[in-house]
């Protein structure tokens, strides 16, 4: 795949529909009157934008509380730095595992290394599938905590100005 | 907890599930959308409409990868102590580079995202978020994404 450089009207879609897409009939001709170019030039650079993974997907944001799952829990593990690939991979294929990154530890306070983002109805069910990410990293996981959320403070998203 | 208790019908829950991804890049991808369900184009848009106004639906449109577009996001967590957590939620929220926010149990109780034009604004937003608030910012950068899938059943 042939990367073109991000340019400017990428950034004007972004600003374009930071907040939201419009709730009309024909969306992308509201942007595309917005932006000064055609409907089918804003849907093309939508799908490049969508192929180059410059957006992941197009679609609903939803609360999670709203849906029913309300425990959120940021579990997190202090694993071998070699070993990380090997293990950040397995643990992301985990159901229920929403998102899963290496980041980098903050000693003496922070001697974790690994993430996993686990969503479930109750605490017990996250609680569930946490263990089932310490029995797959089994002797590997040196330490480890389980933050669950008790509040949405802010869920914005993205806002460039 | 979020006091977020809105009445969801069967409906409301099928137009979720089937707006989660993929959205068609058509001239009319709502009609699109409310054939595939057996609906019509007017109910899709209010009822999408009224589950962004419920909370529902934090937003409805394109999500953006923007280290792919030169920018970057930073996880970042403070310890902020239970007397002053209100008004420093209020300080941080109030920067929009603090796309997320996340009260969390755990000494470090504040857990954000930053997201930023550009990877050198990041420090500079941290700086001024440990300014106003007076409490320092950890920031957990990611080194490698392993998995990302937000999708969940509604």
């Amino acid at each position: 795949m042939t990367t073109r450089p991000s340019d400017d009207l990428d950034r004007r879609l972004v600003l374009a529909t930071q907040a939201g897409l419009p709730l009309v009939p024909r969306p992308y001709d509201v942007l595309a009157e917005q932006l000064g170019i055609s409907p089918g030039e804003v849907r093309a650079r939508l799908a490049d934008m969508l192929d180059n993974g410059r957006i992941r997907r197009i679609g609903a944001v939803p609360n999670h509380y709203a849906l029913g799952y309300t425990a959120n829990g940021m579990s997190v593990w202090d694993v071998p730095d070699e070993r990380i690939v090997e293990l950040g991979e397995a643990v992301g294929r985990l159901p229920g595992v929403t998102h899963c990154y290496e980041r980098p530890r903050a000693l003496p306070d922070w001697p974790y290394n690994l993430f996993a983002m686990v969503h479930g109805k109750d605490r017990e069910s996250v609680l569930a599938q946490v263990e089932e990410i310490a029995t797959l990293l089994g002797s590997a996981c040196r330490g480890r905590d389980v933050l669950f959320s008790t509040a949405i403070l802010k869920k914005t998203g993205l806002r460039i100005g | 907890m979020s006091a977020v208790a809105p009445v969801m019908d069967a409906l409301d829950r099928r137009i979720i599930n089937a707006l989660q991804g993929g959205f068609p890049l058509s001239d009319t991808p709502y009609q699109d959308v409310a054939e595939g369900l057996g609906i019509d184009e007017a109910t899709v848009l209010a009822r999408l409409q009224r589950l962004l106004d419920t909370g529902v639906l934090t937003r409805f449109g394109p999500m953006f990868q923007i280290e792919r577009l030169g920018g970057r996001f930073v996880l970042a967590a403070q310890a902020v102590p239970e007397a002053r957590f209100e008004a420093v939620t209020a300080l941080v929220n109030a920067f929009p580079e603090v796309a997320h926010n996340y009260r969390r149990t755990h000494r470090l109780n504040m857990w954000f995202v930053l997201a930023t034009e550009t990877p050198e604004a990041i420090d500079d937003v941290i700086r001024r978020i440990e300014a106003v608030t007076g409490l320092p910012v950890f920031a957990f950068p990611k080194r490698r994404e392993f998995f990302v899938d937000m999708r969940l059943q509604a």
